[in-house]
């Protein structure tokens, strides 16, 4: 009894709360980008009760109804989108307590699932969220043959659940000496690594065919997920930077016709012609990545040259060891834009190509009616260093309300 | 007998960059000047010989002389390079896990003037910048103040300073908080940290005592100690102490040993310097600080806000900023300031803080930090704003010489990136120990 008034209790408490979180808003700018259209000088967005866009136009069209909060800024966007991530499974403090993007009893774990390690709550997740990031493809990290299962999420809501979006993603590969370098030196060279990963997919293989046959192996979570990359259900995330790893992940690829996703790649720009005919999506690492080690090569001018070779590509903040324990994602891609990339580019990459890329297009990446009403309120430029974000809205509610 | 051969030294290395100067005279026109030490001048001309800046003023205002070389810069951004108080460029590393107190490690001894690093900070406008030893020791050696002049040997880079033993410009790398905490002999709590550092500067203050008892007597002078011997210059002001701090009780540790031993200090890093700001400013102590894009990555650095740039201006303290490259990018120092300003520092302070407050932080304000008739021809040409994201670096000079031109393909790359542009050497925080 005591434990259904409690839940009752919460229950409508959490139904009050949303109630109230979900006024009706009116969003004015002075140029609103919804990125799925020309820019609006002198714009509108007007978000319904139930946290959708529910019209958009310019403020001589679309007037503002009775009783509808209002929010001006110079400059709005959808909000911003970083399709890879590890924060909510990385946190600030950097100790054992909040980091589990990677799991070193094993190199080869993608039955980990995202899912069972995210912290809503986490300080990182609030930090980009004020930020203006409304949604993260996260997860387990780069680092291990297989460090595990990805998941996408809003910055929003305080529990996994109520974040989510998507829940198993991606599983997260990695070819090139990290992995030795996290694992005891097993494996111990690339050509050891490469060995090691399709030993895996041939295993896979013959867990798929016993699955067909009728005869149901006894139930292998480790399996089973690559079964499910085999199939194509859930992407294969390879970190590959160097020309040696990315040919590597491309052969894999062709041998065993899962869906390719490279990470990384700080080398592509010595195999573009190699990249667009394997028709391969490039989440590219951070612009303003340390070039050491295998991102000694990395170059500020390498979306550009994507973006004109017409690869698909998007940013991503990766993951950060250290200090700063997170990049922002579109500070990297403003730097991509200050050396060659179109500022539209640059925008639609951060946006409408990274909801479309995970597949969450249908509800987010644009300003257009019926899609979430996940929008950002910018000083100015979204790239530019100076500009703060003053409001952040995510599925209708007002997220953040203070310049940063 | 070694003050002789120090002297002869300075001589020789006068004669090395002699040979380096700029002797044509150069006048550039039409570009919007920023002195730093006085109001931006429109339509500026500056005009530099034999590497020293001979006049800087509005056009009609300054004399041109007729042999002069004109360079016509209109609508551009030039102002002085910039002066980074706190970097690990130049390959070079720092004292070992021998010991947690190296004052005789000179970081001068293990600088590689190859690096690209050098060419990276170029190409980011830093002029002069302060290479630190390290990490992770209560004092990790002493720093080197370096202008980026091209250079054979390290001779080419180095500010002379006839006043230290060994007539090389720099300080003292100094440090308190989680860093420095480890296994024996290293310390292995705060206060144990500050017991360290303070019997070192209570055995430098005798070792000082008995060089000034035995006055010229040769005989009554104490054995040549060079681990006492950069102290002493430290106790005697002639060589700043750069202290890497991050806490607010630790800054005040710092405030508190400082008015002990009366050394000169430069706070470092200071994350918590927003919660201690008017304590800082009280004891007149500058800071050189970092910002970067998110706070944490260890306890100490939860703190690290957008606004302490800001805070600190309101409370009066001098405020400079430092890359700690690689913790961040000399290609992007300006990106640094920027955020700052996004925080509410200004305009001007913020400039200033990358220039001559970096000058003052250093002792070298008389030749570097602003444009200056008489000093150092140390600038910088914009191609916009300095705190917007799409504004370039597109010329550095060091002593009128042209060091970094971006119009130029063989320097380019170093501002961009690219395939066998680096060769990654890099100093990283995390691997020496940084985090332990």
């Amino acid at each position: 009894m005591k434990y259904f008034i409690l839940t009752a209790t919460i229950l409508s408490l959490s139904l009050l709360f949303s109630e109230q979180l979900s006024a009706q808003i009116a969003v004015k700018g002075d140029l609103v980008y919804t990125v799925s259209g020309d820019p609006i000088e002198n714009g509108i967005v007007l978000i319904s009760k139930d946290g959708k866009i529910e019209r958009v136009g310019s403020q001589a069209r679309v007037s503002v109804p009775d009783g509808y909060e209002i929010r001006e800024a110079a400059v709005v966007t959808p909000g911003i989108i970083d399709t890879r991530s590890v924060v909510g499974l990385a946190g600030i403090l950097n100790i054992d307590h909040d980091q589990d993007q990677l799991e070193r009893s094993s190199p080869f774990q993608p039955e980990l699932r995202a899912i069972d390690a995210y912290n809503a709550r986490e300080d990182l997740v609030v930090w980009l969220r004020n930020l203006g990031v409304t949604t993260i493809h996260t997860g387990h990290g780069p680092g291990a043959l297989a460090s595990g299962q990805t998941m996408i999420a809003k910055t929003w809501g305080n529990t996994v659940e109520a974040a989510l979006v998507d829940s198993v993603t991606m599983v997260s590969f990695t070819l090139g000496s990290s992995v030795g370098a996290n694992y005891g030196g097993n494996p111990g060279t690339r050509s050891r690594t490469v060995a090691m990963l399709r030993a895996e997919f041939i295993k896979a293989q013959e867990y798929m065919n016993k699955m067909n046959s009728g005869q149901a192996p006894s139930r292998d979570l480790k399996m089973e997920t690559m079964v499910r990359v085999l199939k194509g259900e859930v992407r294969a995330m390879i970190m590959a930077n160097r020309v040696t790893e990315i040919m590597s992940a491309l052969r894999l690829q062709r041998e065993f016709g899962f869906q390719l996703v490279l990470e990384g790649a700080a080398e592509a720009y010595l195999i573009m012609d190699e990249l667009k005919e394997a028709g391969v999506h490039i989440i590219l690492h951070p612009t303003m990545v340390r070039t050491n080690g295998e991102m000694t090569n990395a170059a500020f001018t390498t979306a550009g040259k994507l973006y004109r070779a017409g690869i698909p590509f998007t940013f991503q903040s990766g993951f950060e060891s250290y200090v700063p324990k997170t990049r922002v994602v579109h500070y990297e891609a403003a730097i991509a834009v200050a050396n060659g990339l179109p500022h539209d580019a640059g925008l639609r990459a951060l946006t409408l190509d990274a909801a479309q890329f995970l597949g969450i297009s249908d509800r987010t990446g644009s300003l257009e009616v019926g899609k979430d009403a996940d929008i950002v309120l910018w000083e100015g430029d979204p790239f530019e260093y100076i500009s703060r974000v003053c409001t952040v809205i995510i599925n209708g509610q007002i997220a953040s309300d203070s310049c940063r | 007998m070694y003050r002789l051969l120090i002297i002869s030294t300075v001589m020789l290395l006068s004669l090395f960059l002699a040979a380096h100067a700029q002797e044509q005279t150069i006048a550039f026109t039409g570009a919007t000047i920023y002195p730093i030490s006085s109001e931006p001048i429109e339509n500026g001309v500056l005009v530099i010989r034999n590497g020293k800046i001979e006049s800087v003023g509005r056009e009609g205002s300054v004399r041109i002389p007729r042999n002069a070389e004109v360079i016509d810069v209109t609508g551009k951004i030039l102002m002085p390079g910039l002066v980074d108080t706190h970097s690990h460029i130049g390959g070079g590393d720092g004292g070992d896990r021998s010991s947690a107190l190296h004052p005789d490690v000179r970081i001068v001894d293990a600088i590689d003037v190859r690096s690209d690093t050098f060419k990276k900070a170029r190409t980011g406008g830093v002029t002069t910048v302060n290479v630190m030893p390290g990490s992770g020791h209560l004092l990790s050696g002493q720093t080197i103040y370096l202008k980026l002049r091209d250079a054979r040997t390290v001779y080419d880079m180095i500010i002379q300073d006839p006043a230290l033993h060994d007539g090389f410009a720099g300080g003292i790398k100094m440090a308190n908080g989680t860093n420095p905490l480890r296994q024996p002999p290293f310390p292995g709590t705060r206060a144990k940290s500050a017991a360290m550092q303070r019997n070192l500067f209570i055995e430098a203050q005798e070792y000082q005592r008995r060089i000034t008892e035995a006055g010229n007597d040769a005989s009554k002078r104490p054995a040549r100690n060079l681990r006492l011997e950069p102290i002493v210059e430290a106790l005697e002001g002639k060589r700043l102490v750069h202290f890497h701090t991050h806490r607010h009780d630790d800054i005040l540790t710092i405030l508190r040993m400082k008015r002990e031993f009366g050394f000169r200090v430069v706070l470092h890093h200071v994350t918590d310097a927003w919660i201690v700001a008017d304590e800082i400013a009280a004891a007149g102590v500058p800071s050189s600080i970092i910002v970067l894009d998110t706070p944490g990555g260890k306890l100490e650095a939860l703190n690290l806000l957008y606004k302490s740039g800001r805070v600190l201006e309101e409370a009066g303290a001098d405020v400079s900023f430092h890359t700690d490259d690689g913790v961040t990018d000399s290609r992007l120092f300006f990106r640094m300031a920027a955020f700052a300003v996004r925080d509410g520092m200004s305009r001007e302070k913020a400039l200033e803080a990358l220039t001559l407050a970096g000058a003052r932080m250093l002792d070298l304000e008389d030749r570097v930090g602003s444009l200056e008739r008489g000093k150092d021809a140390d600038f910088i040409i914009l191609n916009g704003d300095p705190f917007s994201v799409y504004t370039h670096v597109v010329q550095t000079w060091v002593d009128g010489v042209k060091v970094f031109d971006r119009s130029n393909p063989d320097h380019l790359p170093f501002a961009t990136g690219g395939h066998e542009v680096y060769r990654g050497d890099f100093f990283d925080h995390y691997s020496s120990g940084g985090l332990e």
